[in-house]
């Protein structure tokens, strides 16, 4: 049986041992203690595998009943790259290194820059471009950025952007219509293809483009404006060595591993950075960069620092019961507890990396022969969005956060066979008034003996 | 709404101006190309910010701008509103009375004793209100000034004979689409935005500044749809969460559309706490 590089994988009955022993081990180094849901990769059949990292210095009886060959193909992320040995390493001072073969290969390079306060994607030739030694703080209502005095390139979790505007654009011009004697043409307005390399997103954008692509490209009608914006992306991830307050991804299973659904995937490690590729296209751009192989030690510590990310996460949402608790949540009073705080001004559905309403709008010219047709973000919480045949369906705040909260967290389960919500906190923080959906969540899971007031006024009215 | 004679005729415009600084009609002014597109659907009968040439009525469109602040305004609007099919408010003073509302919470004599040496020459009346409040209004188009893209987009569905499209959405939308960070979350600035009518394309954000609302309150306003903006929320937001006092809080909503219902509700909420 081979042994994993500076890994072990065990079974759920030897947890209990390992995480002791872990925790041992990282208290000595200073690190975060593990827990349970950090650390877990895969179920293979009944077993819970979890990989330890540092597992090389935990005492032999807890070692891996399984050999690399079973592991390798079944794990993802950090864990299963070390283990394969397929990381390399690049110092920082080399990172332009990737900007300057990107840009070589034609690619538009985009990465966060600090502007106004937060960070925002905006195009940049260089890693200076990067928010250098940059901080972000984030709790409900509000973010704050710190310059650190440190080298870190990739110090800033995140600003309001996820990955959502570069596919799912805020406004895409979709038919040009002209009138002409017999009825009216309508002429295709495709936005341009091009190659676009995105560097920093993060695990929980790459599940958010994740549920954007299967919207958009998957089942019968795909969507060609998205697939054309989306075909040109080269995703260079960013694993978290760093937790927000307002992150609970480890408690959505999104991250703060990459997992899958980069190009090629980073974890910055001090002055170094592991390298590993996660597609065709990463692999051979890690082959032209050449880069020699990550130690053992080195990786080690990348995926003990991602895993302590995982564990340092103060919010988590509790999935268990979902998504029946929250159908049975209905008439909860909570409704109209967070009804009275929500301003209905749509903030966390444009933040969301998931949320993808979109309305169409209709521009015709004053001589009217021609009118430009555009799709353009829209969401739930707007006056026009529950407006149906003459009817609003959703005439109140009370109607319109319960069924943003109900589709993100249950029906959309339903729907799409996966939770809407990625765990990336971002509705928390750029809420104006800070409702904070984990919070809002646990209430309305808990049973109350009173009634909303919808369900009183109803029986009230003898409906 | 009644369509307007387009067919048979160039239907005829009436621009009347009000209690107001004209910024509005500007607006008309500013949209340069487009004007003359406008003169040729439209005969711009009597447009005096333009014009010397003043054609009498009746018209199919008027275009007000002002508040009511006077017993001659009073008398004049009734007059144009009987002599015009169409009648669509242009801006803060004619759609909710404009700054110059604040006088309704204020004593107009007392600021014409400190402003005018002869005081006496001075009629006006103690108010400042919105046309509505006068006489029937077919749309109200919000902004200080208003936004020269709505106002043709409102010219040319009424021309098409059909209900003007504005969106009656928050300003965070334009925000967030137009990629600008959120003042409110990343400065801790007091922004009206979450409450205010879309239709500016968030220029005071788009700045770094908090938007003080000059579009008016999101759906709910005087003529909207559905109901108002929960400017309760927000205001407690920026008293306990930004640390405002409370008459800051106060004169936040008691701006350039003070008087709309929602916001005037909200200042005066204030108002008794401080």
């Amino acid at each position: 049986m081979k042994e994993m590089k500076g890994f072990v994988a065990l079974r759920d009955s030897g947890l209990g041992e390992a995480v002791a022993s872990f925790n041992s081990l990282a208290s000595q180094r200073g690190v975060c203690r593990a827990g349970f849901s950090l650390m877990t990769y895969e179920r293979i059949g009944e077993d819970l595998i979890v990989c330890l990292p540092g597992g090389s210095h935990l005492a032999p009886s807890v070692r891996s009943p399984y050999d690399v060959e079973t592991l390798v193909p079944r794990m993802r992320g950090i864990g299963a790259m070390a283990a394969a040995g397929e990381i390399g390493v690049l110092s920082r001072s080399d990172v332009q290194r990737i900007f300057d073969t990107l840009s070589s290969k034609g690619y538009r390079i985009v990465g966060p820059t600090v502007r106004d306060g937060s960070v925002m994607w905006e195009t940049i030739q260089a890693v200076s471009g990067l928010p250098i030694g940059w901080r972000d703080h984030q709790e409900p209502g509000r973010y704050r950025l710190e310059q650190s005095g440190s080298k870190d390139l990739f110090g800033v979790v995140h600003g309001p952007q996820s990955l959502k505007p570069f596919a799912f654009t805020p406004r895409e011009p979709l038919v040009q219509i002209e009138r002409s004697k017999d009825g009216f043409t309508a002429r295709p307005t495709p936005p341009r293809q091009e190659k676009v390399a995105i560097i920093g997103a993060r695990a929980c954008d790459l599940a958010g483009l994740a549920i954007q692509d299967q919207i958009f490209l998957q089942g019968e009608y795909q969507d060609t404006y998205y697939a054309t914006r989306r075909e040109g992306l080269f995703i260079i991830a960013v694993n978290c060595t760093r937790a927000l307050q307002t992150c609970f991804c480890a408690s959505m299973d999104t991250g703060p591993c990459a997992k899958n659904g980069f190009d090629l995937a980073l974890t910055e490690v001090d002055d170094q950075l592991l390298v590993q590729a996660g597609s065709e296209a990463g692999s051979d751009l890690l082959s032209v960069l050449s880069l020699s192989p990550a130690s053992q030690e080195l990786t080690r510590e990348g995926a003990l620092r991602v895993d302590a990310c995982a564990q340092s996460q103060v919010r988590r949402l509790d999935r268990t019961r979902l998504p029946q608790a929250l159908y049975d949540a209905h008439e909860h009073p909570r409704w109209d507890d967070v009804a009275a705080r929500c301003l209905a001004c749509a903030n966390c559905t444009m933040v969301c990396p998931t949320c993808f309403c979109h309305k169409v709008e209709e521009t015709p010219d004053l001589t009217r022969q021609n009118s430009a047709h555009a799709r353009l973000w829209d969401s739930c919480f707007t006056q026009a969005h529950g407006y149906i045949h003459g009817k609003n369906i959703r005439p109140t705040i009370k109607d319109r956060y319960r069924m943003w909260l109900t589709h993100k967290l249950a029906s959309w389960i339903d729907q799409f066979g996966t939770s809407g919500c990625v765990g990336c906190g971002r509705c928390i923080t750029w809420c104006p008034v800070g409702i904070d959906l984990t919070e809002e969540l646990s209430v309305l899971l808990k049973p109350s003996e009173q009634r909303s007031t919808s369900s009183r006024q109803q029986e009230a009215s003898g409906r | 709404m009644p369509k307007c004679d387009a067919e048979k005729n160039q239907p005829k415009l009436g621009v009347f101006k009000f209690t107001s600084c004209d910024g509005c009609q500007l607006s008309l002014l500013n949209l340069e190309d487009d004007l003359l597109a406008l003169g040729q659907a439209l005969d711009i009968a009597y447009f005096p910010e333009a014009s010397s040439k003043m054609n009498p009525g009746p018209y199919d469109l008027a275009l007000v701008e002002g508040a009511i602040t006077t017993e001659e305004d009073a008398h004049r609007i009734r007059s144009v509103r009987e002599q015009t099919k169409v009648l669509v408010t242009i801006g803060a003073c004619a759609t909710s009375g404009g700054i110059q509302a604040l006088r309704n919470w204020a004593d107009v004599d007392s600021f014409k004793q400190v402003v005018y040496p002869s005081p006496h020459y001075i009629h006006s009346l103690k108010t400042s209100t919105p046309i509505s409040e006068h006489v029937h209004v077919d749309f109200e188009l919000w902004g200080c000034p208003i936004d020269k893209g709505q106002l043709l987009r409102v010219i040319t569905d009424l021309l098409a004979g059909v209900q003007p499209q504005v969106p009656v959405e928050s300003v965070c939308l334009e925000c967030k689409r137009r990629g600008n960070v959120c003042v409110m979350v990343a400065k801790g600035l007091a922004c009206l935005g979450p409450v205010t009518r879309a239709g500016c394309g968030a220029i005071c954000p788009s700045m770094g500044r908090d938007c003080y609302g000059c579009f008016g309150p999101t759906e709910g306003a005087r003529k909207g749809p559905g109901f108002p903006p929960n400017t309760t929320s927000l205001a407690n937001y920026f008293h306990s969460g930004l640390q405002l006092i409370p008459v800051d809080v106060l004169r936040r909503f008691r701006g350039i559309n003070g008087y709309a219902s929602s916001f005037k509700q909200e200042s005066e909420r204030w108002d008794k706490k401080t």
